[in-house]
């Protein structure tokens, strides 16, 4: 029987699965090296994944104390700092000084540092939760296909299928125009970031629920299965004791990889102006105002096109490493 | 009478015209000579040097071809049809009218003289029959005359509203309130000529018979709607590809959305004319898709001037106020840019709680986020734009949102909140277009201000192409709870009633394309409306027209941001260059001429 991987499910975010896969590798450490403790030891020895995945971890720290760190109000308007000629902020570099690091936003006036520090919020909240939507979504309907085979198999390969033509950000735009400014107590923001997270997620599962279904019509077959079976497991038992934990590695991977193209996305909505509502700031949509300014003001557009690139490039290196590390044998 | 279309469309109209005024009438002499001091004779003429005056006229050298660039088309080339103001502006290369705009610059150019016709109106002394006689000499591209029999059947296009949409239809609404004619091609008469109210007894003569007198008709008459149109060759909805020419050019050729030419129409007589001088030999539109780009053409010199004239983007903005400084013109537009407070959506139908915004706003901040004192405008304090007369300006300050409240006045504004019953402030809802950034952005600066008098208020951005069914709708604006609409305005025509009227009398209060955003029901505003209609001298009108933006103001209904105004560029060919009032502030296109042929 192959041991199965000691490592959290994909829901717990992956700073925490990598503590934890260390703790449990290091726990069993007598008893010779697990799977995840091989893989651990792998991801130390490179080092773009690590730096990643330090990147990640800081930026999921700004985020949680994003009022500490911002220092100020980030929508507060600061007029006095702005031509009123051309709307640029008055000084160099976009208005940089002692209390505007990144300087201010044209027109109002507003600090640039603050506000990228709780578009991190937006960022992260988004990419995380809508990975989670397509993580759960996409593995239980893909274990269920490709254990059950049959009619199950066919229906949810074929709604895949036609998820994976679908264009989700015509989708998107077409729905966040529609959708009404209160819905189950939430208003404002709180209904857009609901919608984008749902539809994102909803769009995303089919890219895992392909793996785990793949996946899951190979290992079905294995001998270990097969034990159990002849040994009187039921079902469920099969599913969720033999097979899940040996898909928890594709899982994570996919997850790893899904993030930043949920942040990429949520960045394309915010640009096009169906993201979150102002004044809650968005670096898709700092970026969209940015445009404007981009000879006058280049500062404006530097710093939220930096903090998108900076953070989609941290994760997938960091997925990256984590694919290599969990399979060595994947192509590369 | 007149209603003042409210679609989407419109809308689009609104904003593709660009706008005008004249704060400073220095009675701009309609000559030249003396303005072209100001520049050299092959480059620019200096900044502002045809703003409400006419800039380097006698450097004009007849021929050469005039080039325009537009980011999009017109609604229609259909005399009947069109509403964008460049298009009423660029017709009248080869359209004319019984009356049009005299080509002079600023206020003068908000004038009506005549152009088919030998002279004014003779208005009867009910104000109800208005009599005109056709000059000599004027004919169609064939070389046939212009008959008021043609002028009487381009009028009825207007009545064929399911085949020919979009164009205004305050001729319709003012001779055919009840709606009894249904227009030429549904018409059984045998000339097709059987609308009641305007008679054409010889070919020379066209009397129009108003159901009920309309002090503003004469400017109606003047639009490019009311243009002649030859029988034989209305092709209908097809008009607008070809139309046929009654003025100095003729179509050579249009490819929608590309480009369109325009060459001399040789059966034009200049002494049948005295309106256009028609100076250049071909006219020439290019159509962009993206204004950035034409922005960087126009500067580069690759074409003479925006047709669009709404004004060159932020970016273009800085590069010709830095480097090209003496090539722009800073009109004011006749747009107000506001806010408006629905009655309907509480606590907004107390006017203490619509004073505490009007107060908390920070005004400055509003000016900045349309673009600053230049290419914003002016602080905006009451709601008759500059250029219609019987405006006052800044003058008129209630509020003194230009002065001492000029930053948010917020010790007032609670004062204001304490009266209306809510110290603590409210929660509402600020709805505003998603297609214009400008408006987002003074939405986002209100919201900041009002938050520090306790006015929570969430941001609601709505398909900005569905306009009429949603702020225009007033059962809806209460269901979603929109107390603060941000909107603009401009006039079709200067006149108080050719801008206030479809936003301020309790009559064009509709369910569905609704523009009395402020569901205003004041008496003493509709009866002031009426007396305007029966009013026909200038002075009185005026004074009618001060009284109903006081009510208005009083009433506390808008919180004015701006009167708007616009950087345009002009190219270093064009000479013979003013802005009139007759089309918002922008450049009158039809006299405009090159200094060199090449």
């Amino acid at each position: 029987m192959t041991a199965p991987l000691h490592e959290p499910t994909a829901e717990t975010a992956p700073s925490a699965a990598e503590e934890a896969a260390l703790a449990g590798a290091e726990a069993k450490a007598v008893q010779g090296r697990s799977l995840g403790r091989i893989a651990w030891e792998r991801l130390k020895r490179d080092r773009l994944a690590l730096a990643g995945g330090m990147v990640v971890v800081l930026l999921v720290l700004v985020a949680m104390f994003a009022p500490l760190i911002a220092g100020q109000d980030p929508d507060a308007y600061h007029e006095n700092l702005i031509d009123p000629l051309f709307g640029t902020p008055k000084g160099s570099l976009g208005g940089v000084s002692a209390d505007h690091y990144f300087g201010v936003e044209p027109v109002s006036g507003r600090d640039i540092f603050a506000r990228i520090v709780y578009g991190a919020r937006i960022s992260l909240l988004v990419g995380f939760l809508s990975a989670l939507v397509a993580v759960v979504l996409g593995t239980v309907l893909g274990i269920l296909a490709g254990f059950f085979g049959g009619w199950v198999d066919s229906a949810v390969s074929r709604v895949m299928d036609g998820l994976l033509a679908f264009p989700q950000l015509l989708f998107i735009i077409a729905l966040v125009s529609v959708m009404p400014n209160q819905m189950l107590g939430l208003t404002g923001t709180g209904v857009r970031l609901f919608v984008m997270i749902l539809v994102i997620g909803f769009f995303g599962w089919p890219y895992i629920g392909r793996v785990v279904r793949g996946q899951t019509l190979s290992l079905r077959e294995r001998e270990y299965v097969e034990a159990a079976r002849s040994l009187g497991a039921g079902r469920l038992y099969i599913l969720f004791k033999e097979l899940l934990p040996n898909l928890v590695a594709p899982i994570i991977v996919y997850t790893t990889m899904m993030i930043p193209t949920n942040i990429l996305t949520e960045a394309a909505l915010s640009f096009l102006g169906v993201g979150v509502k102002p004044p809650t700031s968005s670096w898709g949509q700092m970026l969209s105002a940015a445009i404007d300014y981009y000879d006058s003001d280049p500062m404006y557009m530097v710093v939220p096109g930096l903090a998108i690139f900076i953070t989609v490039l941290a994760f997938n290196l960091f997925g990256d490493g984590v694919r290599d590390a969990l399979d060595p044998k994947g192509s590369r | 009478m007149t209603t003042q279309r409210t679609s989407g469309r419109r809308k689009q109209a609104m904003a593709a015209t660009a706008v005008v005024a004249a704060l400073l009438t220095t009675a701009a002499c309609g000559g030249g000579g003396k303005d072209d001091n100001s520049g050299s004779k092959t480059g620019a003429a200096g900044f502002d040097a045809a703003n409400n005056k006419v800039a380097q006229a006698s450097l004009v050298k007849k021929g050469g071809e005039l080039k325009f660039a537009a980011s999009q088309d017109a609604d229609s080339w259909d005399t009947t049809r069109g509403y964008y103001g460049f298009m009423w502006n660029f017709s009248r290369y080869y359209s004319r009218q019984l009356v049009t705009y005299k080509p002079e610059p600023g206020k003068a150019g908000a004038q009506i003289t005549p152009d088919l016709a030998t002279g004014l109106a003779k208005v009867s002394d009910d104000g109800k029959t208005y009599t005109y006689t056709l000059r000599d000499g004027a004919t169609w591209e064939d070389g046939k005359p212009i008959t008021s029999q043609d002028i009487k059947y381009g009028i009825e296009r207007v009545w064929a509203q399911d085949v020919l949409s979009g164009g205004p239809i305050y001729l319709k609404d003012v001779l055919d309130p009840k709606g009894e004619y249904k227009g030429p091609y549904k018409d059984t008469s045998k000339d097709h000529l059987g609308l009641k109210a305007i008679e054409t007894p010889d070919a020379k003569t066209i009397i129009f018979k108003l159901p009920a007198a309309n002090s503003d008709f004469e400017y109606m008459l003047g639009l490019t709607s009311a243009s002649p149109v030859r029988q034989d060759k209305d092709t209908k909805s097809k008009y607008g590809l070809k139309p046929f020419s009654s003025g100095p050019y003729k179509f050579e050729s249009y490819d929608p959305g590309k480009d369109l030419v325009l060459v001399r129409n040789t059966a034009w007589k200049a002494a049948s004319d005295p309106i256009r001088k028609a100076y250049p030999d071909k006219i020439s539109i290019k159509f962009f898709t993206n204004a950035n780009d034409l922005d960087s053409r126009l500067i580069a010199g690759d074409y003479d001037l925006d047709i669009g004239q709404t004004g060159l983007q932020a970016q273009g903005r800085a590069t010709a106020l830095k480097e090209h400084k003496a090539n722009v013109d800073n009109p004011t537009s006749g747009y107000i840019r506001y806010a408006v407070f629905p009655q309907s959506v509480k606590p907004f139908d107390n006017i203490h709680c619509r004073n505490a915004v009007i107060y908390g706003a920070d005004h400055v901040s509003l000016q900045t986020a349309r673009g600053g004192p230049v290419a914003g405008g002016d602080i905006g304090t009451n709601m008759l734009p500059p250029s219609v007369p019987g405006s006052e300006g800044q003058k008129y300050d209630p509020y003194q949102l230009a002065t001492a409240n000029k930053n948010g006045n917020v010790a007032k504004a609670k004062e204001e909140l304490k009266a209306c019953g809510q110290p603590n402030g409210f929660k509402t809802t600020i709805a505003v277009r998603n297609n214009r950034p400008t408006e987002v952005a003074t939405a986002t600066s209100l919201q900041a201000s009002l938050k520090k008098v306790g006015i929570d208020a969430d941001i609601d951005q709505y398909d900005g192409s569905q306009t009429s069914g949603i702020i225009g709708s007033p059962s809806n604006v209460k269901k979603k709870g929109y107390g603060i609409i941000i909107m603009g305005w401009g006039a079709d025509f200067s006149s108080v009633q050719g801008f206030g009227l479809p936003l301020w009398d309790s009559k064009y209060i509709l369910q569905s394309g609704n523009n009395n955003f402020g569901l205003i029901k004041d008496k003493a505003i509709d009866g002031l409306f009426d007396q305007y209609n029966t009013t026909l001298d200038d002075a009185g009108k005026a004074k009618i027209a001060t009284d109903i933006n006081h009510k208005v103001m009083e009433g506390g209904y808008y919180l004015p941001f701006v009167f708007e105004k616009y950087i345009n560029w002009r190219s270093n060919r064009l000479a013979n260059v003013y802005t009139t009032d007759g089309y918002s502030g922008v450049y009158d296109f039809v006299n405009l001429g090159l200094k060199s042929t090449k």
